[in-house]
């Protein structure tokens, strides 16, 4: 099962959550230690709690036109299907803005001088590494760079193989609703929807179930972090539209306070390993 | 007119907390336009009641579709669409979720099958509350160009702060570092970035602080949570130092923040140790922002 990990809004607990979780599958045995991917491109923490030994490492981003000006014409036919304004003709000259481009390949392909070829513009790096038996992979999008997306794709391609069907694969996705955590969702097979319950928990919730479940399809199950805080709107909310529970991690000082210092809900309440291990099983079951 | 953004790198450190609260303690002496930036996840009139003026469509980028009935199977757009956005089948259709808008498909397609149809991505309100008009947006489930709506919202919420000879225009940013939150920092006076004494905020306000600085945009900080960990805040007091970035307060970790933002106010309208910290660091602030004090 591949789950994706995600809130809406941001600093309720996803990392908490994806790496307890991994800790607790990966006690059950080896086998059942899970492939874990930070796909938080923008800030990613994973790394920070799991602690992995990192042995790869390569640069990604986006393939970008370069222009061979002795056989450009000027004719403006790469400017004119860039839906991106990331190509552009002044008079003699073509301009090139990597921070908008796609790497689609229209200005390549369509150019009747067959005067643009494509080189890398590094936009961030992937690094994978062990955790024990937890393979960790992880991207980091360099500070500046505007695309998230293109890494998380390229995060993917690299650490899931085609036949990783048996193996559990945990991904961590960024805060929000939009093509980043879209990016991340795309073929998970469920999403862990985390959440606190306060007005802003749950005004979020509602948009990432809608992006999940409405949007992707996906079976949505969710965990309530901070529960004691706040009001029932977030209960209330799941009950009427029909989305499981799963889990409830109190407001705890002490949970807050070894967070803070890098430790994992399961060091810090190691009663968590087990009832994560459980959690993963219940989702397997909504499936 | 200033403009402030605020900031944070990781999510849930409390900018929209802080933004109510300063626009709370900003309208006391100043003429205030707000903006929220978070198009993903836009709460700051969560706490602010506002009353909607004005409601707009907004389009982001086109899509593609193929028409069925011309559509010869050939391939041709799987082959060259580089987001996995073509399905192939006895004719080939288009995921509107996974295709980017580059119409690569549509160019290459030879029986032209394929066409581009502008989506209709989110909407934008303008709204009244009473420190001032908001605006704000919400992007629809899924949709790209979180980017350019927020330059969209900020755009019309300036036009507005010029018209209302505003002092200072007030905009609650998104969470990360990606184009929501470049697209929130460019043209801005001064960037406040919320923190957490954790491993994850002090990490996080390292990426953040160095896109204000990539901007060149003035960064300073707020540490709330403060006494969460007296290890990490210290660091992240280091880390500011030896950065040169003010850093103009520390909030105490009190549950009258949530309680406030159950009741629909800033933490700011009630006497507390959160409210008391939060003037002190607003008068830091406007020091910073304005000069002298009016």
């Amino acid at each position: 099962m591949k789950l994706a990990i995600a809130s809406g809004k941001g600093g309720t607990g996803k990392t908490t959550v994806a790496v307890s979780l991994a800790l607790g599958l990966a006690a059950i045995d080896a086998a059942s230690a899970p492939l874990f991917l930070d796909c938080d491109v923008e800030e990613p923490n994973a790394a920070l709690f799991l602690r992995p030994e990192i042995t790869a490492r390569r640069d990604v981003g986006l393939l970008i036109p370069v222009v061979d000006m002795a056989r450009c014409t000027a004719c403006g036919r790469c400017a004119a299907v860039c839906e991106y304004h990331a190509i552009t003709v002044i008079g003699k000259q073509v301009l090139v803005f990597p921070e908008l481009c796609h790497g689609c390949g229209s200005c390549t392909r369509q150019c009747p001088e067959s005067a643009i070829h494509e080189e890398l513009n590094v936009m961030g790096t992937l690094e994978y590494g062990r955790a024990e038996t937890i393979e960790f992979y992880h991207g980091t999008l360099n500070v500046g760079e505007a695309m998230a997306v293109p890494v998380i794709r390229q995060l993917k391609a690299w650490a899931i193989p085609p036949d990783v069907d048996n193996r559990p694969v945990i991904l961590d996705a960024p805060p929000g609703t939009s093509c980043p955590v879209v990016e991340t969702m795309r073929g998970a097979d469920a999403a862990l929807l985390v959440t606190e319950p306060t007005p802003f928990g749950l005004h979020d919730l509602r948009v990432a179930v809608e992006v999940a479940r409405d949007e992707l399809g996906l079976p949505v199950a969710i965990v309530v972090n901070r529960d004691g805080v706040g009001d029932d709107g977030v209960d209330a909310y799941c009950a009427a539209e029909g989305l499981p529970i799963l889990l409830r991690i109190p407001l705890e000082r002490a949970i807050a306070e070894g967070i803070a210092h890098g430790a994992s809900l399961v060091d810090i309440r190691p009663e968590y390993q087990s009832k994560l291990a459980e959690l993963w099983k219940a989702i397997a079951e909504l499936l | 007119m200033k403009q402030l953004v605020i900031l944070s790198g990781k999510g849930g450190t409390g900018k929209t907390t802080v933004t109510a609260a300063l626009a709370h303690l900003a309208t006391q002496h100043y003429r205030v336009v707000l903006a929220d930036a978070d198009v993903d996840a836009a709460n700051l009139g969560l706490v602010l009641a506002p009353v909607t003026e004005e409601t707009h469509d907004f389009t982001g980028g086109r899509i593609a579709s193929i028409d069925p009935a011309v559509c010869i199977a050939c391939g041709r757009c799987a082959e060259v669409c580089r987001f996995d956005a073509v399905q192939p089948g006895s004719v080939y259709t288009v995921d509107p979720i996974a295709c980017e808008g580059c119409a690569a498909c549509f160019y290459e397609c030879p029986v032209q099958a394929i066409t581009m149809t502008l989506q209709r991505a989110g909407q934008w309100f303008v709204a009244t509350t009473r420190y001032g008009p908001l605006y704000h947006a919400h992007l629809f489930a899924g949709q790209e160009n979180s980017g350019k709506l927020v330059t969209l919202v900020k755009q019309m919420a300036r036009l507005r702060a010029f018209d209302n000879a505003a002092d200072l225009l007030l905009i609650d940013g998104p969470p990360g570092i990606g184009c929501p939150v470049i697209a929130a920092l460019a043209g801005a006076d001064m960037a406040l970035i919320v923190t957490e004494p954790t491993v994850s905020g002090a990490h996080d306000l390292e990426r953040a602080s160095g896109l204000a600085a990539h901007f060149n945009i003035p960064a300073l900080v707020l540490l709330n949570k403060a006494d969460l960990s007296p290890v990490q805040a210290e660091a992240i007091a280091a880390y500011c130092a030896a950065q040169s970035i003010p850093l103009v307060g520390r909030l105490p970790y009190d549950p009258a923040v949530t309680d406030a933002m159950v009741r629909g106010e800033p933490v700011t309208a009630n006497n507390g140790p959160v409210s008391a910290a939060l003037r002190e660091a607003w008068a830091r602030l406007q020091q910073q922002i304005f000069g002298d004090a009016p």
